[in-house]
């Protein structure tokens, strides 16, 4: 005859063992809301052996695993609501800025037509490039890429304007996407001749 | 919205956390939209668009966190009718 385990917690000579009985040797729950339930629905007596070692409360598991899935997404939906507003403060950061200065970038006699050339407009780190096309027109863009920001490359014989990270490829006479990844056209630099020389009067971005 | 006195049985919470999840998915899902949408009118220069989606995410944020409180009490609420 074998000795009835005893289930309480610490008891003599089970110190240190708390947790380790099996379900069965518990009092019978009569709690609705506190009945194990076996992942497969069937009865207890078709269950193999092992689940009564580790008895899991299927439907507390999926009720915990799904509200705790929810904080998760409530979480990502602050971070997407923060991400807004920080748009929004760029934006007014922007628009407190106002438009560039003037720059001069080249003299018109030095750049010759079918020629580009690199400048940054309106900051430092703005790289942008000037062509001007067999017919004297002057044409100038933001040089990064509207997918990933790689440095685009202008074509003038082709009449492109060639990404070579992604095979994006722009029109030269309007910057706007025609093959590849681009989402937008290129930021298109505004340009004047004052007096022989060629100055950036400001940056037009467009979303079509 | 408040949670009865004797609270939901674990089955009936577990039925209202999957309506919850299910509407949560849908705010993220049209929060995650706006943010792609306005990012690229603003990188194209459309400022129209920035506060009024800010707005709006910030709608759809106050709605998941009002679900959120709710899941909560509905916890507290079973919590006490079992007397723990």
């Amino acid at each position: 005859m074998t000795t009835p385990l005893d289930p309480r917690i610490d008891s003599p000579g089970r110190e240190g063992l708390t947790g380790t009985a099996r379900s069965s040797v518990y009092e019978a729950v009569t709690d609705r809301d506190q009945i194990s339930l076996p992942p497969d629905g069937r009865s207890d007596s078709a269950q193999p052996a092992w689940r009564g070692d580790f008895p899991i409360d299927w439907p507390a598991d999926h009720y915990v695993a799904r509200r705790d899935f929810t904080r998760f997404l409530v979480l990502t939906s602050l971070a997407f609501s923060v991400g807004q507003w920080w748009i929004a403060v760029q934006q007014w950061w922007r628009d407190r800025r106002g438009r560039p200065p003037l720059k001069r970038i080249a003299a018109l006699r030095d750049v010759v037509p079918g020629s580009v050339l690199v400048f940054a407009y309106p900051g430092e780190n703005d790289p942008c490039f000037l062509v001007r096309t067999r017919d004297g027109a002057l044409l100038a863009y933001g040089q990064k890429c509207t997918h990933l920001s790689c440095a685009v490359i202008p074509d003038p014989e082709r009449g492109v304007i060639r990404c070579p990270c992604h095979e994006g490829l722009f029109e030269l006479g309007s910057g706007r996407p025609i093959a590849g990844p681009p989402p937008r056209p290129l930021p298109r630099v505004l340009v004047e001749v004052r007096n022989g020389d060629i100055y950036a009067t400001g940056v037009e971005e467009r979303t079509v | 919205m408040g949670a009865p006195a004797r609270g939901f049985t674990r089955e009936q919470r577990t039925t209202i956390v999957y309506g919850i999840l299910g509407f949560v998915m849908v705010l993220v899902v049209l929060q995650l939209w706006l943010l792609t949408a306005t990012m690229n009118a603003f990188l194209g220069g459309d400022s129209a668009v920035v506060w009024p989606a800010g707005l709006a995410s910030t709608a759809c944020l106050a709605l998941n966190a009002g679900l959120l409180r709710y899941l909560r009490r509905l916890e507290r609420a079973a919590a006490r009718a079992s007397g723990l």
